[in-house]
């Protein structure tokens, strides 16, 4: 059966209605988008940077710190190494 | 509240009457302070959830809007300047206010603490509730001090936006609550002076009447003056520097300047020149709140991009 107007409320409201409709559609897509940010925890955007999926160690904390005290550990082995084989 | 009994509509409401309950003009000064302290915190805030944060505080606005017409609607009747608003004029029941206003409170609220935190949506419930019960019905028909405590929920707005970004509340966001608040009560008395109100009959006492125009005229340059050392001693803050400070400087004059001059009159120079000074000097406030706010925000940007160091700030 084909849907069709039965009253006239229906057309009497029809700007109503479409009015809600929107206003839900948008309440759906806030909700949505609330959940996406949350989720994937974009939250602090100073953190925006992480996801594209490349190794940033400066916006590690601390990563570039430590890797200035590996490379350091590394060149005084070496160093003894020279040294015990002089 | 009691009932209105002058509804002139008989038709079915439609969404622009509903829009109407929630102020849309005093809506538009809640989302430009709310976004000012929002983008000026030291704290970057997700686009998205800065976008749904300013929505939720408008439409928390709008709610208290719609809560303060279903509440007002018995003095609304009696006043020409809000006879036509969508209760009193038969558009929208009261009760459909009072649902619309109440649903809107609470949505906005709740969805506020979820895309931010638990202060600025508490800071929204307490403006609403400050709006309502505070300011509509226990100030305004009981003190003719009503606009001065009443602007307080109208200054909350640019700390909410500062609470979105930071989670907390300091000296930056006070002032710029301090900066509405002091402002409110010299831009209404202003208008008070050259608009004919039908207030008295509605029983809303304002100072305009309760007192006279004299004491309104003194409590103007009363007010104006604590309002300039506010909106310097913003400019020393964080959120300040050189550029608002100059525009800081030339619109406290500018407003200081007509505020001075609206206290050296007198009735009969007001209805020589049909209350031209207070015509002006109302104008002036406007430029005045929009011009601090937009010298702070555009004082962020330059700041973002390192241009305030020619100042040496």
């Amino acid at each position: 059966m084909a849907i069709k107007v039965e009253h006239e409320i229906h057309t009497r409201r029809k700007g109503r209605n479409a009015g809600v409709g929107l206003l839900l559609l948008g309440l759906i897509g806030i909700v949505f988008g609330l959940t996406v940010v949350k989720v994937l925890g974009l939250t602090d955007v100073r953190q925006m940077e992480r996801f594209d999926h490349v190794a940033r160690p400066a916006i590690e904390p601390g990563a570039l710190e430590a890797a200035e005290r590996r490379a350091a550990e590394i060149a005084a082995d070496a160093a003894a190494e020279a040294e015990a084989s002089e | 509240m009691t009932d209105v009994t002058n509804q002139t509509r008989t038709t079915e409401a439609q969404m622009g009457d509903y829009f109407a309950l929630m102020k849309p003009r005093v809506m538009q000064l809640v989302v430009f302070t709310a976004l000012v302290g929002l983008l000026v915190a030291p704290v970057g805030v997700n686009p998205f959830i800065g976008f749904v944060a300013i929505l939720c505080i408008a439409v928390g606005a709008g709610a208290s809007g719609a809560l303060n017409m279903w509440w007002d609607a018995d003095i609304d009747a009696i006043m020409k300047r809000t006879v036509k608003r969508p209760i009193p004029s038969g558009a929208v029941q009261p009760g459909e206010a009072l649902g619309i206003g109440a649903a809107l409170s609470f949505f906005s609220i709740v969805l506020l603490f979820l895309a931010t935190n638990a202060l600025a949506a508490g800071l929204l419930a307490f403006t609403i509730f400050f709006y309502l019960v505070i300011y509509s019905m226990w100030l305004k028909r009981s003190t003719p001090q009503n606009i001065v405590i009443g602007g307080a929920a109208g200054a909350f707005p640019p700390m909410i936006g500062w609470a979105v970004a930071t989670g907390s509340v300091s000296i930056e966001s006070i002032l710029m609550f301090a900066l509405i608040f002091m402002w409110t009560p010299p831009h209404f008395w202003a208008l008070a002076l050259f608009v004919k109100s039908d207030y008295g009959d509605a029983g809303v006492p304002m100072l305009t009447e309760t007192h006279g125009r004299d004491t309104t005229r003194k409590h103007i340059i009363a007010y104006c003056v604590p309002l300039v050392v506010v909106a310097l001693w913003l400019g020393f803050t964080s959120i300040g520097g050189p550029f608002y400070l100059l525009v800081a400087l030339a619109l406290n004059i500018w407003f200081l300047k007509g505020c001075y001059d609206i206290w050296k009159r007198t009735d009969a120079d007001c209805e020589a020149d049909n209350h031209a000074v207070e015509k002006h000097t109302f104008k002036v406030s406007l430029y005045y709140l929009f011009g601090h706010f937009g010298a702070l925000l555009v004082e962020a940007v330059l700041r973002a991009y390192g241009l305030t160091a020619w100042a040496g700030w």
